[in-house]
């Protein structure tokens, strides 16, 4: 069993945390502080070969896998979450085309994102129905040769900057079994009825931009359906499965820069005379989150090289997922407690650890909140 | 043996959640995200007599204790803790003048501070020194019959807006015991040399703000010294006790506010075609949350009560307020959780208790001190 990266996917860690350094440091406090987002990124990180990572290669993508996409996920994340995801949610919702898509829509959409020219966001949530997927409501009503689309959607990440976004609609209201209702459709942004407005307010990641969009009689041509009718609900199920496990690495990144900052830290400090890294209440406070990382770390590399293996454990992305939230947020605020061991200048934001601590909640949260990933985990247990 | 309230003490708890819900409750998300405070607010609070009630009648105070006003801040900071802070810090500061002032300057200063004429700030941290009490470097050298001050200080919560400051000075440098080198000294705001900077950026308790300030130069007179001097270390242990346990009631108010939050959302949200609090996933933290807010509570209680007594334990102090933090923590936590990706939004409550119970939790005290009084309770 070979734990070690190949030389290719050193080189892409490398790549990814560079890129970080170079475009993320110098944006980071102004976009948290204005909750403003990062113009021009995506486009450079493409430029760059960080974005689209798994489109694959006959489309214009670095045509990697997930275990890949996993190393550059951390390495973005350990600079800057917000700005991370201006990045890796840059093709959002276009997984679907790639898993499910038709070879035309693949030749069309795919490689409008691999040049980073083009953005896409996935529109699933909406205000009534975040975890209970199959409660959603918008309706996609089948007239002619186009479908109508009506509802609204929140949450949806990029909605303002994408040029198109994949949307989780009703298409079979009669179907008996509720989890065979749905459609993924295909919207372009400036399709008439299409209304989006920023939201604000955000703890964290607050240079990703986040939106509620609304349909009011779109109007698009059926060969926008992507995949297959009735069979929306278990595609995103597909697709959260697989990504489950980026996800897992925002995490890690995150809780990574909240111990390298701390470590430094500690080395900086004196507590009545003694340097901080000299007390065993912090030394044993570090051990354990390093830990913690580690485990995360190990677990998620396996759950996503398991993705490319094509064994896709829905469980163990799961568990890759759950755990890495919980523990980036207990990371994140063990690391500002340890800071606040010398005094209360780290939670201010000329402090990054404060922003990682903000950040950090999040991961709990969306793609999945981590209620809904053991409800997963059990049902394979059981 | 619990605590049970007297009718007085229920009356005063009352009046205050009507007071913070009715003052509070239109301009607490605002206060926040601009990370500003109305003197107004304080005003309104003072001249309702929230303010000072530990201060005796003889300054016109209402001659409450120590615990009334741990009462008033848990119910203030059940409606927003940042705000909060704020209207009650000022009553933490008079203590320090209420038990170590001379004659003198209790008469004229605790009833203008009750009434809300003035602001009293207390500076003790310093961006070097941290919380460590011991290193406090800003001097007051004396010169004839007058105090030369030099040196600078951070983090002074009202600091922005007060009119005096009390300040922890290293007065006796040369001192073989480091117990005895420092004292405080009161230092009107607008004395030449003083000058100050708003602090801003801070994570939770935005409403609560503070600032830095330097001293250069800055005269004073011998008698502007409260308390003996050299004293000021075992002045600052007791306030700081004091404060410890004002935080831990502001933790339990925090608390018991995130479990409002986190248990009306889950009767009113639905998933999967029925309220989540139907979810047994849901109902185990909302019975985690409420026994932590009753064990939290016990402990505070019992610590806010020993003040009546003259025997008091700093290391159960710091019991109380340490448990509370993560009481206040943990409860924030999972109400964020229950409402989930609305919960990250700072339109709702629970978004700012989550920032909030973590400055709470870090906020005030050398951890390192703590440690210690808690290991001389235990130990001896």
């Amino acid at each position: 069993m070979d734990f070690d990266l190949t030389e290719e996917q050193r080189i892409i860690q490398k790549a990814a945390y560079d890129f970080a350094v170079r475009e993320f440091l110098p944006l980071s406090k102004s976009h948290d502080r204005e909750e403003k987002y990062p113009e021009g990124v995506w486009l450079k990180a493409c430029e760059a070969g960080i974005g689209g990572v798994i489109i694959p290669k006959e489309y214009g993508g670095p045509g990697l896998g997930f275990m890949e996409l996993a190393l550059v996920s951390e390495q973005l994340c350990r600079v800057d979450l917000g700005l991370a995801l201006a990045v890796q949610a840059g093709i959002f919702g276009s997984e679907n085309i790639i898993f499910f898509g038709s070879e035309n829509q693949k030749e069309h959409y795919l490689q409008r994102l691999a040049s980073g020219k083009a953005m896409s966001a996935g529109a699933y949530t909406e205000p009534d129905a975040g975890s209970d997927v199959a409660g959603i409501r918008t309706s996609a009503v089948r007239e002619g040769d186009e479908y109508i689309i009506n509802g609204s959607k929140i949450f949806i990440t990029h909605g303002l900057s994408c040029d198109w976004m994949v949307v989780l609609c009703v298409t079979n209201p009669s179907e008996q079994r509720r989890h065979m209702r749905q459609s993924m459709i295909l919207v372009e942004s400036n399709s008439k009825g299409v209304e989006v407005n920023k939201l604000t307010g955000k703890m964290g990641v607050r240079a990703s931009e986040t939106t509620e969009v609304s349909f009011s009689d779109v109007r698009v041509p059926c060969d926008h359906l992507v995949g297959e009718e009735g069979k929306g609900f278990y595609q995103l199920m597909h697709f959260f499965d697989a990504t489950r496990t980026m996800v897992a690495s925002q995490g890690i990144g995150l809780a990574q820069a909240a111990l390298d900052q701390t470590i430094k830290y500690v080395h900086e400090k004196k507590i009545q005379g003694k340097p901080m890294a000299h007390h065993q209440e912090i030394q044993f406070q570090l051990a354990e989150m390093a830990t913690k990382i580690q485990l995360s770390r190990t677990l998620t590399y396996k759950a996503a090289w398991q993705v490319d293996q094509g064994r896709t454990d829905p469980a163990l992305n799961a568990m890759a997922k759950y755990f890495a939230g919980e523990m980036a947020v207990w990371v994140c605020g063990k690391a500002l407690e340890i800071h606040a061991e010398f005094g209360p200048e780290a939670l201010y934001d000329t402090h990054e650890v404060q922003k990682y601590y903000r950040d950090a909640k999040i991961i709990e949260i969306y793609e999945g909140t981590k209620e809904v990933e053991k409800i997963t985990i059990a049902r394979r247990l059981l | 043996m619990g605590v049970k309230l007297n009718s007085e003490q229920v009356d005063i708890m009352k009046a205050a959640r009507e007071f913070a819900e009715k003052e509070f409750s239109e301009v607490m998300q605002e206060f926040d995200k601009d990370e500003v405070f109305d003197l107004g607010l304080l005003r309104k609070a003072c001249e309702l007599g929230f303010v000072g009630v530990s201060i005796d009648e003889a300054y016109e105070g209402i001659g409450y204790s120590y615990f009334e006003h741990c009462l008033i801040t848990e119910e203030f900071a059940a409606v927003d803790p940042g705000i909060g802070l704020a209207t009650l810090y000022p009553a933490v500061v008079a203590e320090c003048i209420r038990i170590f002032g001379d004659g003198s300057q209790k008469k004229n200063l605790l009833p203008k501070i009750i009434a809300g004429e003035i602001v009293l700030a207390l500076a003790i941290t310093e961006p070097d020194s941290g919380f460590d009490i011991y290193s406090v470097s800003t001097t007051a050298a004396l010169e004839n019959d007058t105090w030369v001050i030099n040196g600078d200080k951070a983090f002074v919560l009202g600091g922005d807006y007060a009119d005096y400051i009390c300040l922890l000075a290293l007065t006796d440098p040369g001192n073989p015991s480091p117990e005895n080198r420092h004292s405080f000294i009161l230092v009107p705001k607008e004395t030449q040399g003083v000058s100050w900077k708003r602090l801003e950026g801070k994570l939770g308790m935005r409403a609560a703000t503070a600032a830095k300030l330097s001293f250069s130069n800055v005269k004073v007179s011998l008698s502007h010294c409260v308390g003996a001097p050299g004293n000021g270390i075992s002045q600052a242990r007791a306030l700081q006790c004091r404060i410890n346990t004002m935080v831990a009631a502001m933790g339990v108010g925090i608390a018991r506010a995130a479990l409002y939050e986190g248990a009306n959302y889950s009767k009113r949200r639905h998933a999967f075609e029925m309220p989540i609090c139907t979810f047994q996933g849901i109902q185990s933290k909302l019975i985690e949350m409420a026994t932590l807010i009753r064990a939290a509570r016990g402990l505070y209680y019992e610590a806010a009560l020993s003040f009546n007594d003259s025997k008091i334990d700093y290391g159960f102090t710091a019991m109380a307020k340490r448990f509370s933090g993560k009481t206040a923590l943990k409860c924030a936590d999972e109400a964020l959780q229950i409402h989930g990706g609305y919960g990250y939004f700072d339109e709702y409550r629970v978004q700012r208790l989550y920032r909030d119970a973590k400055v709470v939790d870090l906020w005030e005290g050398s951890k390192e001190l703590e440690r210690q009084d808690i290991l001389k309770t235990i130990l001896n």
